[in-house]
């Protein structure tokens, strides 16, 4: 257990290794992370955000960290929103740029974000709990491209 | 009437939405066992409502932080707390970096660290380890990540075994998540009887 998650995997992290050993001794927190995963990305009642939705602005937010791995990976369900991944896209095209443009505020100039940039939203339209499901989405994903980032370096730089 | 503030401290704010809560009496089945209401239990925080207009998220998110925080093993609890003030202090996230300065200096019984670090930000004087630990998180928490050999050689040197660098990932990468809603969500504030 633990091993089988989507963090695990694109940081391609094997069982009988150090840093298998010691994902196997957090097994719960991995499995955990893989559940925080689906909510955001494939819920049950998505809102506004389709499934596509959010898988394309997931791999934006992985291209955003340079994590193109991770990022093929969400492309993958993206299907129309594929072209989000690219960030020269503003989303225009698709009729989310306000989206877009909080999206990408709140994962990569986080500190900087403030009242405006909710409130932009609230004037696009968009209600206060669709608001939270899109910081939901782009701070799960600031942990999880993390939390990869970390295992490959204890892979890669071993003791 | 309100203040937000602007700078790193160890007094924990309140904490004021910038988007309308859940409303407790109107909350849905599944929103009130997320949040663990009950007739006994009818306290819970404008941030938990907030969360809770997510409810599949906030039911998975709980028990994670609580996890990653304060499972048993690995590295100490005021070295995750170090994690998490690093990433907070990166992204800006005036409360969370009071929350867990004070945890720190709760379980350390010392204000030394924290001091240094609101005082002098990411240049203060540190012990070795603690400079390790929070340069790998500083670092990790830049978009995109600036952690590299440097900064896991620098752990490795420092002595931090296999497990404990995992949960300084793990508790780092946390506040990843939870700046973004925070700082995002809500501002940190004092009423104007608490600035006096």
């Amino acid at each position: 257990m633990g091993l089988d998650t989507t963090a695990t995997m694109i940081a391609g992290v094997a069982g009988d290794t150090p840093v298998g050993r010691a994902v196997e001794t957090r097994a719960s927190i991995f499995d955990m992370t893989q559940a925080a995963e689906d909510a955001v990305l494939r819920p049950k009642d998505p809102g506004p955000w389709s499934h596509a939705l959010r898988a394309g602005l997931a791999a934006r937010i992985a291209t955003l960290n340079s994590d193109a791995e991770l990022a093929a990976r969400f492309v993958a369900d993206a299907g129309e929103f594929a072209m989000l991944a690219d960030p020269a896209n503003d989303g225009d095209a698709q009729g989310v740029s306000a989206v877009v443009a909080f999206m990408d505020r709140v994962a990569a100039d986080t500190r900087n974000v403030a009242v405006r940039d909710v409130s932009d939203l609230q004037a696009a339209g968009v209600a206060d709990a669709d608001i939270v499901r899109l910081a939901e989405l782009n701070a799960f994903l600031a942990y999880q491209i993390r939390v990869i980032a970390g295992l490959r370096l204890m892979k890669d730089i071993s003791a | 009437m309100s203040k937000v503030i602007t700078k790193f401290t160890r007094n924990v704010p309140h904490w004021q939405p910038r988007v309308t809560p859940v409303d407790l009496q109107e909350a849905t089945e599944e929103q009130l066992d997320a949040l663990k209401v009950t007739p006994s239990n009818t306290k819970v925080s404008d941030y938990v409502l907030t969360l809770a207009h997510d409810v599949e998220s906030l039911k998975v998110r709980s028990p994670l932080f609580n996890g990653i925080m304060y499972d048993k093993g690995g590295m100490s609890r005021a070295e995750r707390e170090l994690g998490a003030l690093a990433a907070s202090m990166v992204n800006h996230c005036i409360y969370c970096a009071a929350v867990h300065a004070m945890r720190h200096a709760q379980l350390e019984k010392s204000t030394e660290v924290t001091d240094a670090l609101f005082r002098d930000g990411v240049n203060a004087e540190l012990g070795p380890r603690d400079r390790a630990i929070f340069d790998f998180a500083v670092a990790l928490s830049e978009c995109p990540s600036r952690a590299g050999r440097e900064q896991m050689t620098a752990l490795r040197e420092a002595g931090l075994d296999e497990a404990e660098i995992l949960d300084l990932v793990l508790s780092s990468s946390l506040f990843g998540w939870a700046n973004r809603l925070m700082h995002v969500l809500g501002d940190p504030v004092r009423t104007e009887s608490e600035e006096a």
